[in-house]
Formats: structure tokens, sequence, C-alpha cells
């Protein structure tokens, strides 16, 4: 990176950093999927290895997209976040550099052991004891950074988005902790200190708020500060925002039994997680229509914004599958809907309408700035990105609705005499089509990801160009 | 106590929390100290330092200067 970047205040070099990996990694994860999605269509195409088969390539996909892609968009974004609206240079350089390349090194380190299969079997916790060591390392660093950032700022408050950032750090630290807490028994093999349905409990409170704060919380901070940028203007309501903040951290932490619903777990509860779940509509309704309602007045600016357009309608989503959410977690719902594809339909109007497109959104917003631009090479291919962004969800979440359904009712199908009107494999054939559609809307993801990377480039390289004294060959 | 009246003890003072929040949010007297933070994205302009046409201000090395410039243009009363 050319030196004629530097910003005289902030330290960007870091959050460059990891929105350039942002974009990488987002590649390189729902490519994974796409794989994945295939894989389903095509069985053959796990090659018959044990290194891509289904069951090890898919933790590595929801791997690389939460953590590498999510992860990575999430530490720049609250870098950028932090030094702007706090109006000073990041804490300490050093600091931020290891989170930069710890992080990366614990994305490396999952690409090679969950392949060769080394796994806790814990959903999103999959990575063995010596990385989540590692984990624990670069995430209290990060913690150090950020918060020791905030302390020594410059403006009389503390903007709501880092807020959401430094409860998304926070709350991410206990829950890596404990829910990894286990005992080594070789290099790569450890056995959880839990037990039983409290092992589930545990798995599971981690399991939602992983993605109540890493995957909310967090994108929710970047929602607060690129939202009113874009738009150029303030949040609609501050005081809203401080409400939301206060009640979603509250609420989130008792939703997650209903990941359990009809297992071994108590009955109450469940029925609290279900309880919780409803409530949680209430504060998750009321960021969504903030961020919504920051537009008012500027609507006309969707016409020729496709940033804007990005980060609106992830909101759009963030709304709908918050409705989805709780209506899931209701046990009659549930009963219907779990161990079906309506659980992956629903993970992914989050994962792609809400957090991949608010990050989307963000990084074009994002990097021009860092790179000494005031846009984005191609404003146009933005444009271009957004509608196979848009399309392809909205083809994957239909398809798996579908499937889902489809599932669900094939399942609990009985004829007269009280037995299975099908069997399972009828299910899965039923599945076929659904199927197909979803790598279709993951094809239509995976292209719009490579229009953006070809468009990052040409900024960058265009970026350093224009800001060189010295003319350079191309 | 036992453990059903203790969790209503607990339920009763979640709600005091949120409604004392909502109170403390909603109260005019916090209406300027709000208004000031939601700007807190706008106080510190930067690119506008990169177009040649705002050039009339002074390049910027540190950030007190920018600061004070924000305060200026913006009517940020951060000090």
């Amino acid at each position: 990176m050319s030196t004629a970047l530097e910003h005289p205040t902030y330290n960007y070099k870091v959050v460059r950093q990891f929105a350039i990996m942002t974009v990488v990694w987002g590649i390189v994860g729902m490519t994974l999927g796409v794989v994945l999605a295939a894989q389903l269509v095509w069985p053959e195409l796990n090659l018959g290895l044990p290194w891509t088969s289904f069951g090890r390539l898919r933790p590595l996909h929801t791997n690389a997209v939460i953590f590498a892609f999510g992860g990575s968009a999430l530490f720049a974004t609250s870098y950028y976040v932090v030094q702007r609206t706090c109006q000073t240079r990041l804490f300490s350089d050093k600091l931020a550099a290891f989170t930069f390349w710890g992080w990366q090194a614990v994305i490396i380190s999952a690409v090679v052991s969950l392949p060769l299969g080394y796994t806790t079997t814990k959903e999103y916790a999959e990575l063995e004891w010596p990385i989540n060591i590692l984990i624990a390392v670069v995430w209290v660093s990060y913690a150090i950074v950020f918060l020791m950032t905030v302390k020594q700022r410059k403006t009389p408050h503390i903007y709501v988005a880092n807020w959401f950032f430094a409860a998304f750090i926070l709350t991410v630290a206990v829950l890596h902790i404990v829910n990894n807490a286990a005992i080594p028994v070789s290099a790569m093999y450890s056995i959880s200190i839990y037990s039983g349905a409290i092992d589930a409990m545990v798995q599971w409170w981690y399991g939602h708020n992983a993605v109540g704060f890493f995957l909310t919380a967090g994108f929710l901070g970047m929602m607060y500060y690129f939202v009113p940028k874009q738009a150029e203007r303030p949040v609609y309501s501050y005081r809203l925002s401080i409400v939301h903040f206060w009640s979603l951290i509250m609420v989130y932490m008792w939703a997650g039994p209903h990941h359990l619903h009809y297992t071994a777990l108590p009955n109450w509860a469940q029925s609290l997680g279900m309880v919780m779940s409803i409530i949680l509509l209430a504060p998750s309704w009321g960021g969504m229509i903030n961020g919504m309602m920051t537009l008012s007045g500027a609507w006309h600016k969707l016409r020729t914004d496709p940033t804007l357009r990005f980060l609106v309608v992830a909101l759009s989503f963030y709304g709908m599958s918050t409705f989805e959410g709780p209506m899931m977690a209701v046990k009659t719902v549930n009963a219907l809907s779990h161990y079906t594809d309506w659980t992956i339909g629903h993970v992914h109007a989050g994962a792609l309408g809400w957090v991949a497109m608010i990050t989307i959104g963000s990084m074009y917003h994002l990097i021009p700035r860092l790179f000494g631009r005031n846009e984005m090479y191609s404003v146009n291919l933005i444009a271009v990105h957004f509608w196979l962004a848009t399309i392809g969800t909205v083809l994957y979440i239909a398809a798996m609705w579908v499937n889902g359904i489809l599932q669900g009712l094939m399942w609990r199908a009985i004829n007269d005499d009280g037995t299975l009107m099908y069997t399972f494999i009828e299910s899965v054939e039923a599945s076929g089509p659904g199927y197909i559609v979803r790598l279709i809307g993951g094809l239509c993801w995976v292209l719009g990801m490579l229009i953006m990377a070809y468009n990052v480039f040409m900024t960058v390289r265009r970026g350093e160009g224009a800001r060189q004294p010295l003319p350079q060959t191309a | 106590m036992d453990t059903g009246t203790f969790r209503g003890i607990i339920t009763g003072l979640l709600i005091l929390a949120f409604i004392g929040i909502t109170v403390w949010a909603y109260s005019r007297r916090r209406k300027p100290d709000f208004d000031e933070a939601a700007n807190l994205p706008f106080a510190d302009e930067d690119e506008l330092n990169r177009d040649a046409h705002h050039s009339p201000q002074q390049p910027k090395s540190e950030g007190d200067s920018r600061h004070v410039d924000s305060r200026k243009n913006k009517g940020d009363r951060n000090t």
C-alpha cells in the first residue's frame, strides 16, 4: 500500500486490509456455498473424497462466510467508525495489526483443519481447541483496541454505532470462551466440559447469541453509521436508538432455547425461549424502522444511488427475517419448520439479505474513502451487483420456503392406520427442483461478488494512481 | 423465597429498567445532547479536505485542527 494514502490522524491501513479481505473471503465463502448447493443437486460432486464431502465443507462454508467475510467486515467497519466518530486514532497500531494477522491465521487454520475432519461438532464453533485459544487471544486484543480507542475519544459522546460494536465485541468474547470450554485430549481433539441437555443449551445459548450479537448487533453498528452517512442525514431518532440498543441486548440473551424445541431440554426452558423470541420482534423492528425512517425526505436518492439501495434493502430483509424468526420460534410452527430447508432459507434471508447486503453497501461507501477517491470506479457495476444480489436472495429463500414446507408436510403426513405416508427419500426427491433454484440464486451471488472484486480492484488501482505525485507505469 | 417469586421480582426489575431507560431517553432535557451525538458521523468531514474546490481551508495535518473546523462548520459543541 502506498504511503500517499496515509491519513494524517487515523489508522486506515488496518481498515484497508480488513476491507480487502472482506471481499476476498466473501468470494471464497460464497463459492463454497455454491459447491455445497451443487452437491445437493448432484451428490457425485463430492468427488468421493473425504476432504470434499458435504459434512466437512459445510462447516467450512459457515465459518468462511460468518467469521471470515462477516468478521473481516466487522473489524474493518468498527475500526473505521470508532476512529471517525471518536475523532481519534486507534489505541495501538501494533495491536490492531496483530488482530488483522491473528484473525487471518484463524481463518487459514479453519481452511486447513475443517476439510481434514477436525471438529468439535458444535455448530458454528467447530474449530478445535488450539484454534479456539488463538481466537480468544485475538478477540481480547480486539476488545482492548476498540474500547481503549473509545476511552481516548475527543468527543463528549459515544456514538450509538460504537455502543453496538462494543456490545458485540464483549458478548462474543464471553460466548466464545464459555461455549468452547473443553478438556484437551490430544493436539486436535477435545471434549466439552458440559454434558447432555446442558451441553445442548450452552451450545444454543452460544449459537443464538452468535446470531444476535455477531450477526445482528455488530451489523447494526454498521447500519447506524453507514445509513446516515450514505443518506446524508442523521439517524431518524437517536432516542429510539438508545431504547433499541438496551432492549435488544436485554432480550436476545434468552431466545436460544427455541433451537431446542421438542428435545430433552426442559419444557419450561423451551416455552421461555419461545416467549422471549416473540418479544424480540419489538426491538428488532424498532431498529429496522429507525434505519428506514432515516431516509424520510431522501427516498429519491435510491433512484441514483445503488449503494444506498443495498443498505435499505438490507434493512428490509432484516425486518422480514426478524419477523420470520419469532414466528418460527413458536412451538407449533417449529413443529413444521424444524429440520427442514425452511430453517436454511430463514438463515439466508438474514445472512444474504441482511448481513451481506449491509456489509456490501458499507464497503461501497468505505472503500473509495480509504483509497482517496470520492466514488467507486463504476457506479453502474454497483447497480448490477445490487440486482444480482437481490434476485439471488429472493430465488434462494423462495426455493427454501417451498422445500421446507413441502418437507415438513411430507414428514408429518400419515395414513389412516398411523403409518408414515412418505419415506424420507421421497421428500429428498421432491426437494430436487428447489435445490436447483437455490443453486441459481447462489450463482447470482458469487457473480455479484466477482463484479464487486473487479470494481474494488479498479478503484484501488486508480486511487493509488491519483494520489501518486510522480507518473508511473500502468 | 421460592423460585417463582424470585423470577417474578427479576421480571419486574427488568420492566422497571426498560421503562427507566425509555423515560430517560425521551426526556426533553436529553434532547440537545442527543442531537449533538446524532450528528457525530458528520462532525468529521475529511472527505472535504481531499477536494480541490474546498481548498480555502488550511491543509490539515493533525486531528486538532480538523476538530476546530468541525466545531466551526457544524455548530458542534464538542470540546
